[in-house]
């Protein structure tokens, strides 16, 4: 039942960011070009789908099982730091030179576009990148 | 800064964010889990036992997402305008960024905003902030 519902969340979450424009690189320019013509619609997209997520997070929060007895597993880190940020900006400059972020390059990849290919193995490369960098830093320490 | 008002898409942006935030809201209600799309699929890179199946099957339900929603409707045809080099060099920032500063657009700026996170707020400023500047440099330092 989990991977059922799991399945259910990816797809819907793609349908959304297909039908609110996230899923077009060139939409998503539009709304990050704060100098030119500006394209505020994605603030909008932010509003929906944070309207809804403050109640359902209301309700996860109160909760240490979930409907299906899963165990919540909600961040618990608060910490803010050089990593944090650190790896944020440098999300944000890769973002804002294509377009993409992760969801939406996954759902383009679902489209068949050759260049969200190309976007998700560099991006899978970036993230195998970590792996073995973390993996370096802390052999022995298994990562959650 | 003027507003391209012919490009603004304000139904279709805030019904696609209600989706995405659903989405998130089903994740986290019946999974226990956040709906971060980075987080979801890095984690899959280093895997730990049993963990495995459900990212695979939300991964699944993103990347499959198009073929669902040309049920419904035509899917919109995403232009891409980043070239081929900008494409790897995005993506990889994307990629390893994102794993540094432990989420993306959705489980920092979704999830995170919606559970009133601090946390997520900075990631979220930082990584727009970048985005922001990126296409400044971009378009208008650089021309485009």
């Amino acid at each position: 039942m989990p991977i059922l519902t799991s399945l259910l969340a990816g797809l819907v979450f793609g349908i959304g960011l297909i039908l609110s424009g996230m899923a077009d690189p060139a939409k998503v320019l539009g709304f990050l070009d704060l100098a030119g013509r500006w394209d505020p619609s994605l603030a909008l997209v932010m509003a929906g789908a944070v309207g809804v997520g403050l109640l359902a997070f209301a309700i996860a929060r109160r909760r240490t099982v979930s409907f299906l007895g899963q165990p919540m597993r909600l961040p618990t880190t608060r910490r803010i730091d050089g990593r944090l940020v650190g790896g944020s900006l440098m999300f944000g400059i890769g973002w804002g030179l294509a377009g993409f972020c992760p969801g939406p390059a996954l759902a383009a990849l679902g489209m068949g576009q050759v260049k969200a290919a190309v976007f998700v193995g560099a991006m899978l490369a970036g993230m195998g990148v970590f792996e073995l960098l973390e993996r370096r830093a802390a052999p022995s320490a298994a990562k959650a | 800064m003027s507003v391209d008002w012919n490009a603004f898409t304000p139904t279709a942006a805030l019904a696609g964010g209600v989706l995405i935030g659903t989405a998130a809201a089903v994740f986290a209600l019946f999974n226990g889990r956040i709906a971060g799309i980075s987080g979801v699929l890095g984690g899959l890179l280093g895997p730990v036992k049993g963990d495995l199946a459900w990212r695979v099957a939300f991964v699944l339900g993103l990347v499959a997402a198009p073929l669902a929603y040309a049920v419904f409707a035509s899917v919109p045809e995403p232009r891409i305008d980043a070239g081929w080099g900008e494409l790897v060099i995005a993506g990889f920032l994307v990629g390893l960024g994102t794993r540094y500063g432990s989420g993306c657009t959705s489980g920092h700026g979704v999830c995170g905003l919606s559970r009133l996170s601090l946390r997520s707020l900075v990631a979220t400023v930082a990584f727009m902030g970048a985005g922001f500047a990126t296409v400044f440099v971009v378009r208008h330092m650089f021309g485009g």
